[in-house]
C-alpha cells in the first residue's frame, strides 16, 4: 500500500498598496510599464527601500499561524538571468525567513508551517506575432511565500488547508486572494512511499492555477509516482509543469540542471529590527478570524452552524452580516436575508463574495419595514433586489411603486364591503360551508386594496363580516 | 583667474559679482575640453546644459539668493553617477549612449547648492581597477607625467582637479577609488565613513563597500563639499547618517591631546622607500603640531586584500548581472536567441577586469564554494571591523601610506593582477570596516610624482579628521603644487 506525502509553496501576492522596494502602484490590470520607476525597472544606481506596510503583512500572517517571527529581519539575493527579471536577481529571504516553525489546524489535524518569507514578483513577459515584450508593472510587487512541512496525505487535505489559509488572508487583509490574477499560487512536492516507510524522492509541480488544478495534479502525480514504483522504477527528482488543459505533466528541469542561484545577503538593505512593542501592536491588531466568528455567531446568535459556515466563509459577507446586524439588531433575518435573496442575487449575476458591494443601511431600512409590518415579504424581495441591482433607495422605490401595506382600517372595510356586494354569489357558497369562494372574496378584496394592505387585517376583516351577513 | 582659486574662494568671488557665474563655467568648460585631450580625464562635457544652469544660477544670485557656500562653482562628476540627462557609462562599453532618466542623490543636492555639473569623468570600468587604465575609453593620463597612470578608479576626479580644470569633483571609493588617485595626483579626497553619503544613483560595484566622496585642492574645498552632499536620503535606506555634516569654521593651530596611531607594518617591505619617507615626514609634522604619534601593529593587513577581493567581486557579479543587453545599453548586434543576446552582450560590452571580477564573485559565490570563501571572508571582515574599534579606544585616528608607490607607467602593471590588487593594501580594510579617511598630499617622489597618506577615523569623526587635516595643510604647501611647476 502506498501513501503520497505532499509539502505546499503558496505564493500570495500582498493587497499593500505600493510595491515592496519602491512607492509604485500595485493594482492590477494596468497599461504594460505603467507602474514603473528606476527602482523596479532595475536602473543602474537605483536601490531598494523597505516597504514596512509589507512587514507588517507578513508578521500578521506569521502570527495568526503560530509562527516565531524573526527579531533581524534581512534578505538575500536570488541571482538569475530571465527578460522578466530586470535587475537579474530577486531579493528574497533564504537565510533568515521573517516567520518560521508555525502551524495550521485543518478537520482536528495539525499542518506545520515551515516558514514564511517575503519576495518580490517578477514582470511579464508578452509574446505577440514572433516578438517578446516586457512588461514591468509586476515587478517588485509583494509576495509572502508560506512553506508548509510535508503533512498532508491526500488532495482533500491540501484543497482544505488551502480554503483556510485562503480564508485567513482574507481577514487579515494581507492578500485579496484573486487566484485569477494571480494572487494566490501554489506549488506542490509530492512523493510517494510505501505506508510508514522512509520518505520517497519528490517532484516539484508548477503551474497549477485553480483549485481545481491543484486537486487534478495531487491526483495525477500520485497516481504517475505509483506506477513508476510499482514497476520497480525510480522517481527522478525534478521540476514538472502542469498541464491543466491536458490533465498531464511534463518535466521542466531535472535536479542535475536546477539553477544554482547563488544565494547571498542583500547589501542594499540593512537588517530591520523588530521589537516587542511593534510585534505587540500588530497583535493587537489582528482581526477576529473566520472560524472564530463561526463560533460566536452561532453561540451569541443562535445561528445554524451551517448558516454561520456560510455567513464566514468570506470577509466581505462577514462584514456585511455584523453591519446588518448592527444596523437592524435583527440578527437571524439578516442571517436569512443573505444566505437566501442576497446570495441567489449573487449566484445569478456571477458576482464573486470579494466583489459584492452593497449599501448595508439601505438593507437595514428594508428589514426594518418588513419587521413591522409595513411591506409585504414579496415586496421586501423585489426592493432587495433593487438594491442589490441598481443601489437604488429603498424608501423611494416603494413610495413610488406604491408598496406600501395599508393599515388603515376604514379603507380595508370599505373594500370588503364592496366586494362582498359586487360578488353575493360567492357570498352564498361560502355559507354553503365551499371554503374556495373565501379565497375568492379574499382575492378580489386585495386586488381592490392594490395588493397594499396586510393580507391578514383583510381576511380577518372579511371573516368577520361574512360572519355578520 | 578662475583656474587659481578654490571652490570657496570661487564661490565667494562669484557672490561678490567679481566673477560671473557664466564666465567661471565658461572657463571650465574650455578647461575640460583641453584636458580631455590632454589626460583624457573627460568622458563628456556637458556644454548646453551648463550654460544654462550658469545663467539661471546666475539669475537666482542677481536676485539676491544666498544659495549656497559653493553657489555658482562647476564640478565634474565621475561617471558612474547617475546625472539626469547626461550619458553615464561608467567608463564601459556596455552602458555607451546610456542616459540616465533620473539623478544621484548627490547630484541632486549639488544643483539644489547651485553648483554646476560641467562634465563626466573617466575611469576604470565600473570603477574595477586602480589605475584608471581598464576603462573602455582609454587610460587617464597624470597631470604630472603623461606616460603615468592618475591612479584609480576615480582617475579622472583626481586628474582633472590636479589640472585645475575644475576645483572639486565627486569620485566613489570601494577600496581605495577616490584616497589613491588624490594621493597618485596631488590633491586631496575624502572617503566619508559608509552611510554618510547617499549611494542612491551610484551605479553599483560593491554595495557594502561603495560610497560617494568630494575630491578637491584642499580639505576646505573636500569638506565644504561633504557638507552639501552628506545627510539621510529616502532613496537609500543603508544611509544612516542623521543629519547631513555641519563642520566648524573655527581655526586651530595645534593638536595637543590628540592621539595618532601609525601602523608599524605598514612600513615593512613592499613600500618605496620615497612613498614612506614622505608618509613619515607627514606624521613628523603632525607630533610638531602636538599630536601625539604612536606606532603600534595593524592586525590583519595579510587579509584584508583577500576579503576584500572576495566581498566586492562577488557583489559585482550580481550588481552587474543587470546588463544583459535587453533593457539599456550594449545589445549585441549579432545576438539571434536569448541566451546569444546574454553571453555576446555581455561577452563584448565589458572588459577583462570586469569580466575577471564577474568571474571571480560567481565562483565564490557558488554552491559548494560560499561557505569556504564567501562567508570566511565576511567573518574576515567582521574581525577587521572589530579590531578597528578596539584601535579608536587607544587613538583618535591612524595615519597610514594611501599605496605603496607613486604613480607607475601606463601599461606597466596593467598585466598583472595580483601586483595591482596588492596596491590596495593600505585602503581596502577602511572600506571593509566603513571608516572615514581622507587622502592629502605630503611630498614627491624622487621622480617629482605626487605621494600621499591618509587619516583614518572612527565611523562619522570626520569633523575631527578635517581638523588635523586642515592643521596639516596649513603647515604645509604640498596641496598647494600644481603639475607644471607653478602653484596656486
Amino acid at each position: 500500500m502506498w501513501e503520497t506525502v505532499i509539502g505546499l509553496e503558496v505564493h500570495t501576492e500582498l493587497s499593500a498598496k505600493s510595491k515592496i522596494f519602491c512607492g509604485c502602484d500595485t493594482s492590477f490590470g494596468a497599461k504594460p510599464n505603467t507602474q514603473v520607476c528606476p527602482v523596479c525597472a532595475g536602473m543602474p544606481g537605483s536601490l531598494p527601500k523597505l516597504n514596512i506596510a509589507v512587514v507588517e503583512r507578513a508578521i500578521r500572517l506569521g502570527l495568526a499561524l503560530n509562527c516565531e517571527i524573526r527579531r533581524s529581519c534581512k534578505f538575500d539575493r536570488k541571482n538569475y538571468f530571465y527578460p522578466d527579471l530586470p535587475k537579474a536577481y530577486q531579493i528574497s529571504q533564504l537565510y533568515s525567513p521573517i516567520c518560521m516553525g508555525g502551524y495550521m489546524e485543518i478537520g482536528g489535524k495539525r499542518i506545520g508551517i515551515r516558514e514564511i518569507h517575503m519576495e518580490e514578483d517578477a514582470g511579464k513577459l508578452i509574446h505577440d506575432s514572433g516578438f517578446t515584450y516586457m512588461d514591468f508593472n509586476r515587478c517588485g510587487v509583494p509576495l509572502l511565500e508560506i512553506v508548509s512541512q510535508p503533512d498532508f496525505r491526500g488532495s482533500d487535505e491540501v484543497i482544505a488547508y488551502l480554503e483556510a489559509l485562503r480564508e485567513m488572508l482574507l481577514y487579515l487583509d494581507v492578500s485579496d486572494c484573486k487566484m485569477q490574477e494571480g494572487s494566490l499560487r501554489a506549488d506542490i512536492n509530492l512523493s510517494v512511499r510505501p505506508i510508514g516507510g522512509d520518505l520517497g524522492v519528490r517532484t516539484e509541480m508548477k503551474n497549477l492555477s485553480s483549485f481545481r488544478a491543484i486537486g487534478r495534479a495531487i491526483e495525477h502525480e500520485a497516481a504517475r509516482q505509483t506506477k513508476i514504483l510499482e514497476s520497480g522504477g525510480k522517481v527522478i527528482q525534478e521540476t514538472r509543469r502542469w498541464d491543466d488543459i491536458k490533465g498531464e505533466s511534463y518535466s521542466m528541469r531535472s535536479k542535475e540542471n536546477a539553477h544554482d542561484y547563488r544565494y547571498f545577503p542583500e547589501p542594499d538593505l540593512l537588517p530591520l529590527e523588530i521589537d516587542e512593542q511593534w510585534l505587540a501592536r500588530i497583535r493587537r491588531g489582528i482581526p477576529e478570524l473566520a472560524h472564530q466568528k463561526r463560533d460566536r455567531y452561532a453561540r451569541d446568535f443562535g445561528l445554524a452552524v451551517s448558516a454561520a459556515a456560510a455567513l464566514t466563509a468570506h470577509r466581505n459577507i462577514a462584514d456585511l452580516f455584523e453591519d446588518l446586524t448592527r444596523e437592524s439588531a435583527q440578527p437571524l433575518e439578516v442571517a436569512n436575508l443573505i444566505t437566501g435573496e442576497i446570495m441567489r442575487l449573487m449566484n445569478r449575476t456571477n458576482t464573486l463574495s470579494e466583489d459584492l458591494r452593497i449599501d448595508a443601511k439601505k438593507l437595514a431600512t428594508l428589514i426594518s419595514l418588513v419587521i413591522n409590518a409595513k411591506i409585504s415579504r414579496n415586496s421586501y424581495k423585489q426592493a432587495v433586489g433593487e438594491v442589490f441591482m441598481r443601489d437604488t433607495d429603498p424608501r423611494e422605490y416603494i413610495t413610488k411603486h406604491g408598496l406600501m401595506m395599508i393599515s388603515d382600517d376604514n379603507a380595508a372595510a370599505e373594500a370588503v364591503n364592496a366586494v362582498l356586494a359586487e360578488n353575493p354569489e360567492a357570498v352564498k357558497d361560502y355559507k354553503c360551508g365551499k371554503d374556495k369562494a373565501f379565497g375568492f372574496l379574499m382575492g378580489q378584496a386585495m386586488k381592490k386594496l392594490g395588493g397594499a394592505a396586510d393580507p391578514k387585517t383583510v381576511g380577518n376583516m372579511l371573516r368577520e363580516v361574512l360572519g355578520d351577513c | 583667474m578662475t583656474c587659481c582659486m578654490s571652490a570657496i574662494g570661487l564661490a565667494g568671488a562669484i557672490r561678490q559679482r567679481k566673477i560671473g557665474v557664466g564666465e567661471a563655467v565658461d572657463a571650465a568648460l574650455r578647461a575640460a575640453d583641453k584636458v580631455q585631450k590632454e589626460h583624457n580625464s573627460f568622458l563628456a562635457v556637458a556644454h548646453d546644459s551648463a550654460r544654462k544652469r550658469a545663467a539661471e544660477i546666475q539669475a537666482r544670485i542677481d536676485a539676491g539668493e544666498d544659495i549656497s557656500v559653493l553657489a555658482g562653482v562647476p564640478i565634474g562628476i565621475k561617471d558612474n553617477i547617475s546625472t539626469l540627462g547626461i550619458e553615464t557609462t561608467c567608463a564601459s562599453k556596455m552602458l555607451e549612449g546610456y542616459i540616465p532618466v533620473f539623478n544621484a542623490t548627490a547630484v541632486e543636492r549639488i544643483e539644489q547648492a547651485g553648483m554646476i555639473v560641467i562634465g563626466k569623468l573617466n575611469m576604470d570600468e565600473f570603477a574595477m581597477g586602480g589605475s584608471s587604465e581598464t576603462g573602455a575609453f582609454g587610460a587617464v593620463r597624470n597631470p604630472w607625467d603623461i606616460s603615468r597612470v592618475a591612479g584609480g578608479s576615480s582617475g579622472g576626479s583626481a586628474a582633472s582637479v590636479a589640472a585645475r580644470a575644475v576645483t572639486v569633483t565627486l569620485g566613489s571609493d570601494t577600496g581605495g577609488s577616490i584616497r589613491q588617485p588624490c594621493s597618485f595626483c596631488g590633491v586631496t579626497g575624502i572617503k566619508p565613513t559608509y552611510g554618510a553619503v547617499s549611494r542612491y544613483g551610484l551605479v553599483a560595484y560593491a554595495s557594502s563597500l561603495d560610497q560617494i566622496g568630494p575630491i578637491g585642492a584642499d580639505i576646505d574645498d573636500c569638506a565644504a563639499l561633504l557638507q552639501i552632499i552628506s545627510g539621510s536620503d529616502e532613496m537609500d535606506g543603508t544611509c544612516v547618517i542623521n543629519q547631513p555634516f555641519v563642520f566648524e569654521d573655527s581655526i586651530t593651530e595645534r593638536l595637543e591631546g590628540v592621539k595618532i596611531g601609525l601602523p608599524r607594518n605598514y612600513f615593512e617591505g613592499g613600500i618605496d622607500d620615497d612613498v614612506k619617507t614622505a608618509v613619515l615626514a607627514a606624521a613628523k609634522e603632525l607630533e610638531c603640531a602636538g599630536a601625539v604619534i604612536e606606532d603600534f601593529d595593524m592586525p590583519l593587513m595579510d587579509y584584508a586584500i583577500h576579503a576584500y577581493y572576495i566581498i566586492a567581486c562577488a557583489e559585482a557579479s550580481s550588481n552587474l548581472s543587470r546588463y544583459d543587453g535587453l533593457k539599456y545599453g550594449r545589445r549585441s548586434p549579432s545576438a539571434g536567441s536569448l541566451s546569444e543576446v546574454y553571453r555576446l552582450s555581455r561577452s563584448e560590452g565589458f572588459g577583462l577586469e570586469v569580466k575577471r571580477r564577474i568571474m571571480l564573485g560567481s565562483f565564490v559565490l557558488s554552491s559548494g564554494y560560499y561557505d569556504s570563501y564567501y562567508k570566511k571572508a565576511l567573518q574576515t571582515r567582521a574581525i577587521i571591523k572589530s579590531s578597528y574599534d578596539s584601535l579608536f579606544g587607544r587613538f583618535d585616528m591612524i595615519l597610514s601610506p594611501v599605496a605603496p608607490t607613486a604613480a607607475y607607467k601606463i601599461g606597466e602593471n596593467i598585466g598583472d593582477p595580483l601586483k595591482m590588487y596588492m596596491g590596495d593594501i593600505y585602503t581596502v580594510s577602511v572600506n571593509l570596516a566603513g571608516l572615514p579617511a581622507v587622502s592629502l598630499p605630503c611630498g614627491f617622489s624622487e621622480d617629482g610624482l605626487p605621494v600621499g597618506f591618509q587619516l583614518i577615523g572612527s565611523a562619522f569623526s570626520e569633523a575631527r579628521l578635517f581638523r588635523v587635516a586642515r592643521v596639516y595643510q596649513r603647515r604645509t604647501a604640498f596641496h598647494k603644487k600644481r603639475p607644471g611647476g607653478g602653484a596656486a
